[in-house]
């Protein structure tokens, strides 16, 4: 059984086929990497899969329940978490309280509990027990010195790790990544890669990931999928992606000569 | 863990600490009760009426980041629920003449406890009618919608007369002078708000203003806390309508009027968006100082030169004083700070390090 499925998914905007007839199987644990040129709908799959748009056609199936017409915040709750391609924190937020945020969907006090705050009650420890996770979260990740400084001044690294972290809190089964190499030197890139090795093993998580960094893609993802122009061109391992003339002629463009 | 018994230690300091300082609050009170004359606590009951208002908008657009301009329809709900329920039926009669009032509203009078529940509670429900239009838009499409249903509003109560009296108002409320009846309903709402927005929930509402989308993708229902936020909002706009109610003894649909919602909003930008601290400061600061500026609408003698006086001079002062305020702090007096006792143990912490360390700090504090 596919841990996600997407079948034949179409996103349509106006004329423009953005994606079309994208199907992805996607196993438990694994670490699969989305690539592909500038423009070919990568981040539009990302929307489809989390919600944000509604596929013009195809269905979307996690864990064998079509998730096609869910909204953004149920598909989270169902255990699909994402980051973002232009990092998302809450700039008023300290790194502590960025994670936090992401227990609270699975808080289950009223308001007026959470107003009254009565030690001992069931609002309380909740909220504890989500402190507790959140304290663990950050070790695990290696933020905790930084809990209380604001979430977007820390340095740039740092913020990508947090939103990971972030999107971990929600206790997911999968992660979408989008970009996280992006803007990174070639050192922080090969931590990025660890890091994200790390939580696919720590967390138990299945990964997704869109990326442009190839050394990032060839040396962690164990299978990849190459969109073009909203077409999936080629899939499968990294050697063969390497290896796949129509990959090279996406990216390189074909020789007139030839 | 000595980790954990320490944080519930500070927990119980600050507890210790808050009942202090609610206690030193109504000792002031009782000074300022003794020793001022009743148009100073007129002026300072109306600061509290200000306050309660401008937290309930300052939850609405400070903390959820969602603009709404329609607080005065709800202050006007509040102020009209409460009076209707506490106004003796005599008097209802004598107010009705052009229109008798409905059955159930012409013998019902509420304790004013109750009343100002009632206020919140209707102009919440309100606002929930209101909110599955109104809160599918974003910034300023939100502002125009929020504002039309506010105008809205204020036309149909000057048009149902025989629940309102229609443009005639309503005449002999119940008045209200003590300023522990306001001050104490202000502190109670400044507890209740603070406890929201401390809360869970409170952090979704933060997370909304901060980034929608990534709210959303953290698994925050948009739409179920963008209500709760604007009905919470609302329901404190009731209650202040309705203390304003009790404070004028006589209200006319004019009280839903835009200036209403534009005189809240420049408390809470002047106090800071996100700060209930700066939105009670703003409060007193802004409702003393129109009164305060009064003398320059009468004629001043300097010897030299002699003023005529102006009658709204002082509003020509006081928006120049505000432009000046909001040129020097664009997010308002307090910003998004909050006078809490972190704040306090901060500044302490940092105070005796300084004297001890050699100004070394630890724990160097950083203010947002």
């Amino acid at each position: 059984m596919a841990l996600l499925k997407t079948d034949k998914i179409t996103m349509q905007f106006g004329g423009i086929v953005a994606v079309s007839d994208f199907s992805l199987n996607l196993q438990k644990g694994q670490i699969v990497g989305l690539i592909g040129p500038n423009g070919a709908g990568k981040t539009t799959v990302f929307n489809m899969i989390t919600g944000v748009y509604t596929p013009t056609k195809g269905s979307v199936y996690f864990q064998d329940t079509d998730i096609t017409n869910k909204k953004p915040d149920a598909i989270t709750k169902l255990g699909i978490a994402r980051t973002f391609q232009n990092i998302r924190l809450f700039s008023n937020m300290n790194v502590y309280d960025n994670i936090l945020i992401a227990k609270h969907t699975r808080l289950k006090s009223s308001p007026l509990a959470a107003i009254l705050n009565v030690p001992g009650t069931s609002y309380r420890k909740q909220m504890d027990t989500f402190k507790e996770e959140c304290w663990e979260l950050l070790e695990a990740v290696e933020l905790a010195d930084e809990a209380f400084e604001k979430g977007t001044s820390l340095p740039y690294g740092k913020q990508r790790r947090l939103e990971i972290a972030r999107a971990l809190a929600t206790n997911p089964e999968i992660l979408l990544l989008d970009e996280p190499a992006a803007g990174m030197n070639p050192n922080e890139s090969m931590e990025l890669m660890e890091f994200i090795r790390k939580v696919r093993n720590k967390f138990n998580v299945t990964i997704l990931m869109i990326e442009h960094h190839m050394k990032v893609v060839m040396g962690i993802c164990e299978h990849i999928v190459v969109l073009d122009h909203g077409f999936q061109i080629a899939e499968g391992g990294p050697a063969e992606i390497q290896r796949n003339p129509k990959v090279i002629e996406a990216y390189l463009g074909v020789d007139a000569d030839a | 863990m000595s980790k954990g018994n320490n944080n519930s230690k500070i927990n119980k300091i600050k507890l210790f600490m808050t009942i202090a300082a609610i206690i030193l609050a109504f000792i002031t009170l009782y000074i300022a009760n003794n020793n001022l004359d009743s148009y100073k606590i007129r002026i300072l009951n109306l600061a509290a009426v200000y306050a309660v208002c401008g937290l309930g908008l300052n939850i609405i657009n400070g903390f959820t980041g969602l603009f709404s301009l329609g607080h005065a329809g709800f202050m006007m709900i509040g102020a009209y629920t409460a009076a209707l329920v506490t106004m003796p039926p005599d008097v209802k009669t004598m107010n009705f003449y052009i229109e008798p009032i409905i059955a159930p509203l012409a013998h019902l009078q509420l304790p004013i406890p109750v009343a100002l529940l009632l206020a919140g509670s209707i102009a919440a429900l309100f606002s929930l009618i209101i909110a599955v239009p109104v809160l599918r838009l974003k910034g300023d499409y939100l502002a125009i919608a929020s504002l039309g249903f506010a105008e809205m509003l204020r036309v149909l109560f000057t048009m149902a007369g025989s629940i309102t009296n229609g443009a005639l108002g309503l005449k002999g409320i119940p008045g209200i002078e003590s300023i522990y009846f306001y001050w104490g309903t202000a502190i109670v709402a400044i507890v209740i708000i603070k406890q929201l927005i401390n809360s869970s929930y409170g952090h979704a509402f933060k997370a909304i203003r901060d980034d929608e989308i990534a709210a959303q993708a953290m698994g925050i229902n948009l739409f179920y806390h963008k209500t709760l936020s604007f009905a919470t909002g609302a329901f404190f706009a009731g209650v202040g309508g309705a203390m304003m109610g009790f404070l004028v003894t006589t209200i006319d649909p004019n009280i839903g009027i835009f200036l209403q919602t534009f005189n809240i909003l420049m408390i809470i930008v002047l106090g800071g968006l996100g700060s209930l601290t700066g939105t009670v400061i703003s409060a007193v600061l802004v409702t003393s100082a129109l009164e305060l500026l009064r003398f320059v609408d009468a004629p001043i003698d300097f010897g030299f030169f002699a003023y005529p006086g102006i009658p709204g001079m002082r509003m020509v002062i006081f928006s120049l004083s505000l432009l000046l305020v909001i040129i020097f702090y664009q997010r308002g007096l307090m910003g998004m700070r909050e006078f809490n006792w972190d704040w306090v143990i901060k500044k302490y912490n940092q105070f005796t390090n300084r004297s001890g360390k050699g100004g070394k700090g630890h724990g160097a504090v950083k203010n947002g």
